[in-house]
């Protein structure tokens, strides 16, 4: 029987935070993985505040947060095969972080078809109704990520992993 | 100008963690962000992340909008609109920023990132900013 989409994602999920450097010199966590859905928590952490007088995570954080977790669930939307690149990523940001709180990110692939997906997603910092930033953003399977995502497959099939 | 903000800015754990530095000629800063393993997004690219590449254009904006003008804080992102138009290959980073408008309370801001080669950049930022200016008979 073929393996279903979400057995998938739950062999592929450790490797999309752990095969990250940036992602763990930020220590990223990944609470959620389903077909284009995913849930990425940011830690607080004292060597990632941005402000040292109001001790408020840096806006850089919240970014590569959701730049992860959009991409994330893009490649969960366009079905696990391939790692696509971000084409842009637009961000609002509502309202700072609250000091000493973890920032969760949850991200929803709207639209998948053919190279292209489309994401929305959501920062909160305990409340989803009461967002720290909201995020829109379109993925593409480029040839690099695709040449990348072959080699993953080869490595995988070669039994390295 | 305002240079103390500057160096709190440069200093902030986030961005000091990154290395983040800025060469500045008068009032024109370039911001460089030093390649380092814990860039990468994507080692099989390999590409840095596009998050810390985003960040780092954010920065050299606030850097900009400090270098153009006294401030009373650092301005504040409202939004941000990051392009990437090609893999960020794993070397340094550096970007330059434009103020489209810069009034009273709110500044727009276009950043351009690139690596090898200024006229082919590897992301672009326009954003809007938050921003304090010292009052003008101060």
């Amino acid at each position: 029987m073929a393996e279903s989409l979400q057995d998938l994602l739950d062999r592929l999920s450790p490797l999309l935070v752990d095969g990250s450097p940036h992602a763990q010199a930020l220590g990223l966590a990944l609470d959620g993985l389903g077909p284009g859905r995913a849930t990425m928590r940011a830690p607080y952490r004292d060597d990632l505040v941005g402000d040292p007088e109001t001790g408020v995570l840096h806006g850089g954080v919240v970014t590569a947060l959701l730049d992860h977790a959009c991409g994330v669930a893009a490649f969960s939307g366009l079905g696990a095969r391939e790692t696509p690149a971000t084409l842009d990523l637009r961000i609002d940001y509502m309202r700072p972080a609250q000091p000493g709180k973890d920032i969760i990110a949850e991200a929803e692939c709207v639209r998948a078809h053919g190279l292209i997906a489309f994401v929305r997603a959501t920062a909160h910092d305990g409340d989803e109704s009461d967002p720290v930033a909201t995020a829109q953003a379109a993925f593409m399977v480029t040839r690099p990520s695709k040449e990348a995502a072959d080699r993953v497959r080869t490595i995988i099939a070669e039994g390295k992993l | 100008m305002s240079d103390d903000l500057i160096r709190t800015l440069l200093e902030a754990p986030y961005v000091s963690k990154f290395g983040v530095r800025f060469e500045r000629r008068g009032d024109e800063l370039t911001g460089v962000l030093p390649y380092a393993e814990h860039l990468v997004g994507n080692p099989l690219v390999p590409a840095l992340h596009g998050g810390a590449v985003g960040a780092f254009m954010e920065v050299v904006a606030s850097g900009a909008l400090l270098a153009a003008q006294p401030l009373m804080r650092l301005p504040k992102p409202i939004d941000v609109a990051v392009d990437y138009l090609r893999p960020a290959r794993p070397q340094d980073v550096y970007a330059r920023a434009v103020i489209g408008r810069s009034g009273s309370r709110v500044a727009n801001v276009r950043v351009e990132a690139w690596q090898n080669r200024r006229d082919a950049p590897v992301a672009t930022l326009h954003g809007h900013f938050l921003i304090k200016p010292v009052p003008a008979d101060s």
